[in-house]
């Protein structure tokens, strides 16, 4: 296999991804995005967690450990299982948020703190650094491969000249395609097409080696099985700390690491692909692992003592006489380590530039923050950063020498951004969690990790001196790095990953607890924790075009829609633009604030519009949060008024039907103590001249005088139990009518015959119009009489004229009859005219005699 | 802050679907549980030529997993936005 | 010398009735038919008695009651109040305004003529 033919295939490489990497740009750029963002690419774009480390030296670890290598896949097949519990949040928040990275989503968590997306970054960055330098190194030892087998007897090409050019390769690469625009949403298409065709080439280089062993050179599945019980990698003896550990650090390390939240919620945040990867993601995992022992059992047999099984997927082909399936072994492994150095670098650089670098420069010159481009210098601190980062990795690379077990150093990166998992977990659901308690967990675990963990790892006397080793830091026993606490025996990174989570987890919850959160910082505690709450999730509009929308919206929440609307047209009125929405003027927002501070105070309402009008530090999604509590709160505190308005009108309504309870009651007593007297007049006369006449002794013509007046008072007492009976049969709506033919006039005769009796010592003037009264009317007559008969003696005894006159007129309009009977009294007050239809209503007058007041109901009926 | 309630009991289709997401929130747990065996088989201390048979048994573990979640994948993806979806998690996520 | 009985009854019957058993009894009686100026007639008449209906055209008759107390002149004559209203709040009214007897209608001849005699002081 020819070495420059080995160099040509890998630039043609190259070449292919940059030119796959432009046509993904220039299509998205051309807005056909298409399949460009489908759940296969999405999936494809998560490979980048194979990295060359799992693509070469899971091979190696299998050859050491057995089966622990495959732990290192399980943690994220549970993570992606288990989509619908975390990830699916974190998607979506970071979808809501318009994240950029994960130090943006644990400083934005906690109220937009910079110093904390500092911390993470740095702590991203020193954990990101030997994982680069592996990268490097696992493309130079693969170069030096086939290098060292070359027949033609080209020189060993210089090991750091090989990593320089593959750094500097990948640094132009990520500039281009990593760079080339600063878009609202951190998406690079090119990228995320590049990395996705790399993600094929080494699931199809370890596959077919894999196949190539099992079936080439294993003789078949089942001659493999045996020969994996024959070998030494068959004695596997599971050490259950480690698994478990194991297990969990690869779990938190896929959601933390830099790289895999830029491609799982950055490049493209969409929940349904989530629902697609939740198992084809670990479907690739399990297919990437799925040869790796036979590979390894096969490689021990075949080659020769002292090979490095590291290499194996590579030396194992070449020692064959495969240079092809060699090349594109080769072609895999460049492919793991350039896709995970590309996204690693973009995601790091993001982070530096802005939390670090972007901070620092509007820092040093403020102005520009008003005034000038800041595009152009997030882009040129970006390249810078990657720059920088690829450099670190480089310089990591040189300065470790090549460490010799590749698995290490990916698994001392993993407990590093393990560290932000409590943090991150605590912060997608616990609103409790605080700005401090985050600092102090991350701080913690940071050194933690770097103490027993990081530092260690450069050897005894690269970094730390070895008297810390043996002797503890300053001296202090159970300050050992890999004894802490007097913990000794543990495996190192056992050891590290527990004391550093431990006392991480500690810290965060204890400040946490101790501490309080800002406003700010609970405002978006409450977004990030109750993100499902609010529905539908953003809508899709970019923040400086929507501006007064996103006031109208706030303003509507707060205002309620009508005042809001009002107000919005009739500014958009005076700035000559009616029907669209008013542009955000000094002024208007001005006026907008204090008509918000009327409703939720004068320091919340600037708060608020500063915050939207300013870009400040708070998204419009929290401040919509907010709007819509206030709006909650107001609502609710409507409803109370409501009820308590209902009370207040329920409490009038009880007490009017009691005032007329009591009217009644008194009414009814009246009416009893009137029926009483009534009856009881007539029945004292009866009464006594019974008596007389019981005695005897009286002349004829007293007896027959006597007589005569009982047997009036007898016709009296009767006409009047009449009556009563009239009323209570009206009452109960059960009358009897004999409707028949009857002249008015004759029916006026009978009852001023009748009513006659009553106060017969007054005389009264009767004024009627005979000819008028000539009429025939279909009713019942005895009734008709009854009511005028009241009506009349009513008049004759309660008419306070000196002359009394009562004048009947009978008028016919519209087929109806009406009698009017109009006496020359002083009338019926106004304010009584209303009860005088009240059955017992008699107005005040008690004293005055008469009878009961039962005239008017029966004439109303 | 009033908390909407939402009903006691669920109509037959929307009882199954969060059924469904129960479901979604158990498979990673009851995956790890079959991933810890070979630990609990390791627990004689005795050294065991494992690694085939152990490795089939992860596989088949692996790939068993899989095939669930593959199959209620796309259920859980028509569920992404549902209506009741907010109050669920909402009540949910105030225990974390 | 015969005690003299001023009678205020508006309704002619009983009138009628009170007037001859008094009569009988062989008292004076006069007679008027409603309160107005029934505090004048009994000062003017001095009577051994006054015989009051409680509800009366005009005036009531616990007005009357008043008046004839209030005046010195006629403050002492005893009244027998007649009413055909029984509740016992006219009668505490009754009593308050000064009256010596109070009967319900309908009432005992006997009653009644008992009730005048004790009054009358015979």
């Amino acid at each position: 296999m020819p070495f420059n033919l080995l160099v040509l295939a890998c630039l043609a490489y190259v070449a292919f991804l940059f030119l796959v990497a432009f046509l993904a740009e220039r299509r998205a750029a051309m807005g056909r995005i298409g399949w460009l963002r489908s759940p296969m690419i999405y999936t494809l774009s998560l490979s980048i967690y194979c990295t060359a480390w799992t693509f070469y030296g899971a091979v190696g670890y299998a050859a050491r450990s057995g089966l622990e290598f495959v732990t290192i896949y399980l943690g994220p097949t549970l993570v992606f299982v288990g989509w619908w519990i975390l990830l699916r949040k974190l998607v979506r928040i970071g979808r809501q948020q318009r994240v950029t990275s994960i130090a943006d989503l644990i400083s934005s968590r906690f109220g937009k703190s910079n110093l904390l997306g500092v911390l993470v970054t740095v702590l991203a960055v020193v954990a990101a650094t030997p994982y680069i330098a592996l990268q490097l190194q696992s493309v130079t030892l693969s170069f030096g491969v086939f290098a060292s087998g070359t027949p033609e007897g080209w020189a060993l090409p210089n090991r750091d000249a090989t990593a320089i050019w593959v750094a500097g390769g990948l640094a132009l690469f990520t500039i281009l395609f990593g760079t080339r625009n600063l878009d609202a949403k951190e998406q690079h298409h090119g990228v995320v097409l590049a990395i996705a065709v790399e993600a094929v080439v080494k699931l199809v280089a370890l596959l077919a080696v894999g196949i190539f062993v099992v079936w080439g050179l294993g003789g078949g599945p089942a001659e493999v099985f045996e020969r994996i019980e024959a070998s030494p990698v068959g004695l596997w003896e599971v050490q259950p700390g480690r698994w478990v550990g194991l297990i969990f650090v690869s779990a938190a390390a896929v959601i933390c690491l830099p790289r895999m939240f830029q491609v799982m919620v950055v490049e493209d945040g969409d929940e349904h692909h989530l629902a697609r990867a939740s198992w084809a993601f670990p479907f690739y995992l399990l297919l990437m692992s799925l040869f790796i022992v036979p590979i390894a059992v096969i490689g021990l047999e075949r080659m020769p003592e002292g090979a490095n099984p590291d290499m194996f997927v590579l030396t194992l082909p070449l020692n064959e006489g495969q240079g092809g399936l060699a090349m594109l072994v080769f072609l895999g492994g460049f492919s793991s380590a350039t896709s995970m150095v590309i996204v690693e670098s973009i995601a790091l650089a993001t982070m530096v530039s802005n939390h670090i670098v972007m901070p620092l420069w509007l820092k040093l010159r403020p102005k520009a923050a008003i005034s000038g481009d800041v595009r152009r210098i997030v882009l040129l601190s970006r390249r810078l950063a990657i720059v920088a980062v690829l450099t670190l990795g480089y310089a990591y690379y040189r300065m470790s020498g090549g460490s010799a077990a590749l698995a290490a150093i990916g698994l001392i990166a993993f407990v590093g951004v393990a560290q932000v998992l409590p943090v991150l977990v605590g912060g997608l659901y616990w609103r409790g969690a605080t700005k401090a308690g985050a600092m102090a967990g991350l701080v913690t675990g940071l050194s933690v990790w770097a103490f027993t963990l990081y530092l260690p790892s450069f050897g005894p006397d690269a970094v730390m001196a070895r008297s810390v080793f043996t002797e503890g830091l300053l001296g202090i026993g159970w300050l050992r790095p890999e004894a802490l606490f007097g913990v000794e025996g543990m495996d190192p990174l056992l050891h590290a990953l527990f004391w550093s989570l431990a006392l991480n987890t500690l810290a965060f919850c204890l400040f946490s607890l101790l501490t309080f959160p800002g406003p700010v910082e609970r405002m978006q505690g409450a977004a990030f924790v109750n993100v499902f709450d609010e529905g539908g999730g953003p809508q899709g509009w970019a923040r400086g075009r929507a501006e007064p929308e996103a006031l109208l919206i706030m303003a509507q929440r707060i205002l309620g829609e009508e005042n809001a609307l009002a107000l919005f047209a009739a500014e958009a009125r005076a700035q000559g633009k009616e029907g669209y929405l008013p542009d955000a003027t000094p002024d208007f927002v001005a006026g907008l604030e204090r008509r918000l501070a009327g409703s939720v105070g004068a320091a919340t309402a600037h708060a608020m519009i500063s915050q939207i009008v300013g870009r400040a530090t708070v998204s419009v999604e929290d401040l919509m949060a907010v709007a819509n509590e206030t709006a909650q709160i107001m609502e609710y505190s409507a409803e109370l008024e409501a009820q308590r308005e209902e009370l207040t009108r329920t409490a009038r309504q009880l007490r009017e039907a009691n005032e007329k309870l009591t009217q009644l009651s008194v009414q009814k007593d009246a009416f009893l103590s009137q029926i009483s007297h009534e009856l009881r007049t007539p029945m004292t006369s009866i009464r006594a001249f019974s008596e007389i006449l019981t005695e005897g002794d009286l002349p004829p013509e007293l007896v027959a005088n006597y007589g005569r007046i009982i047997h009036e008072e007898a016709i009296r007492l009767t006409r009047l139990l009449d009556d009563l009976l009239d009323l209570s049969v009206l009452e109960n709506g059960s009358v009897q009518l004999n409707i028949g033919v009857a002249n008015v006039q004759q029916m006026l005769d009978r009852a001023l015959a009748a009513a006659g009796h009553t106060r017969p010592e007054r005389s009264f003037l009767i004024i009627r119009d005979l000819p008028a009264e000539n009429i025939f009317v279909r009713t019942d007559a005895d009734r008709l009489v009854q009511v005028f008969i009241n009506l009349i003696s009513n008049a004759r005894k309660y008419c306070d004229a000196a002359h009394p006159e009562l004048k009947i007129t009978v008028r016919q309009r519209a087929g109806k009859l009406s009698v009017d009977f109009i006496d020359n009294g002083s009338g019926i007050p106004k304010q009584q005219q209303a009860i005088i239809f009240e059955k017992f209503a008699r107005l005040t007058d008690q004293t005055r005699a008469g009878g009961p007041g039962w005239g008017w109901p029966s004439a109303a009926r | 802050m009033r908390r909407v309630r939402g009903p006691l009991f669920l109509k037959r289709g929307s009882y199954r679907r969060r059924r469904l997401r129960d479901a979604a929130r158990m498979l990673p747990f009851a995956a790890l549980l079959l991933f810890m065996m070979p630990v609990l088989w390791a627990q004689d201390g005795t050294v065991r030529e494992g690694t085939a048979g152990d490795g089939l048994y992860l596989f088949a573990v692996w790939f068993g997993v899989l095939a669930v979640a593959a199959a209620m994948a796309p259920w859980l993806s028509s569920e992404i936005g549902a209506e009741d979806e907010a109050g669920a998690e909402g009540r949910g996520s105030g225990e974390g | 010398m015969a005690s003299h009985v001023l009678l205020i009854e508006d309704e002619p019957n009983i009138a009628e009735a009170i007037r001859f058993l008094l009569g009988r009894e062989g008292l004076t009686v006069s007679s008027m038919s409603d309160g107005t100026g029934a505090a004048e007639a009994v000062r003017a008449q001095k009577p051994d008695l006054v015989i009051l209906d409680l509800m009366l055209p005009g005036c009531s008759g616990l007005d009357v009651v008043e008046a004839i107390r209030a005046n010195p002149e006629t403050g002492g004559t005893p009244v027998l109040m007649l009413t055909a209203k029984g509740a016992g709040r006219d009668r505490e009214a009754a009593e308050r305004a000064g009256v010596d007897r109070f009967m319900t209608k309908p009432f005992s001849n006997a009653d009644m003529l008992a009730q005048v005699r004790e009054l009358v002081g015979r």
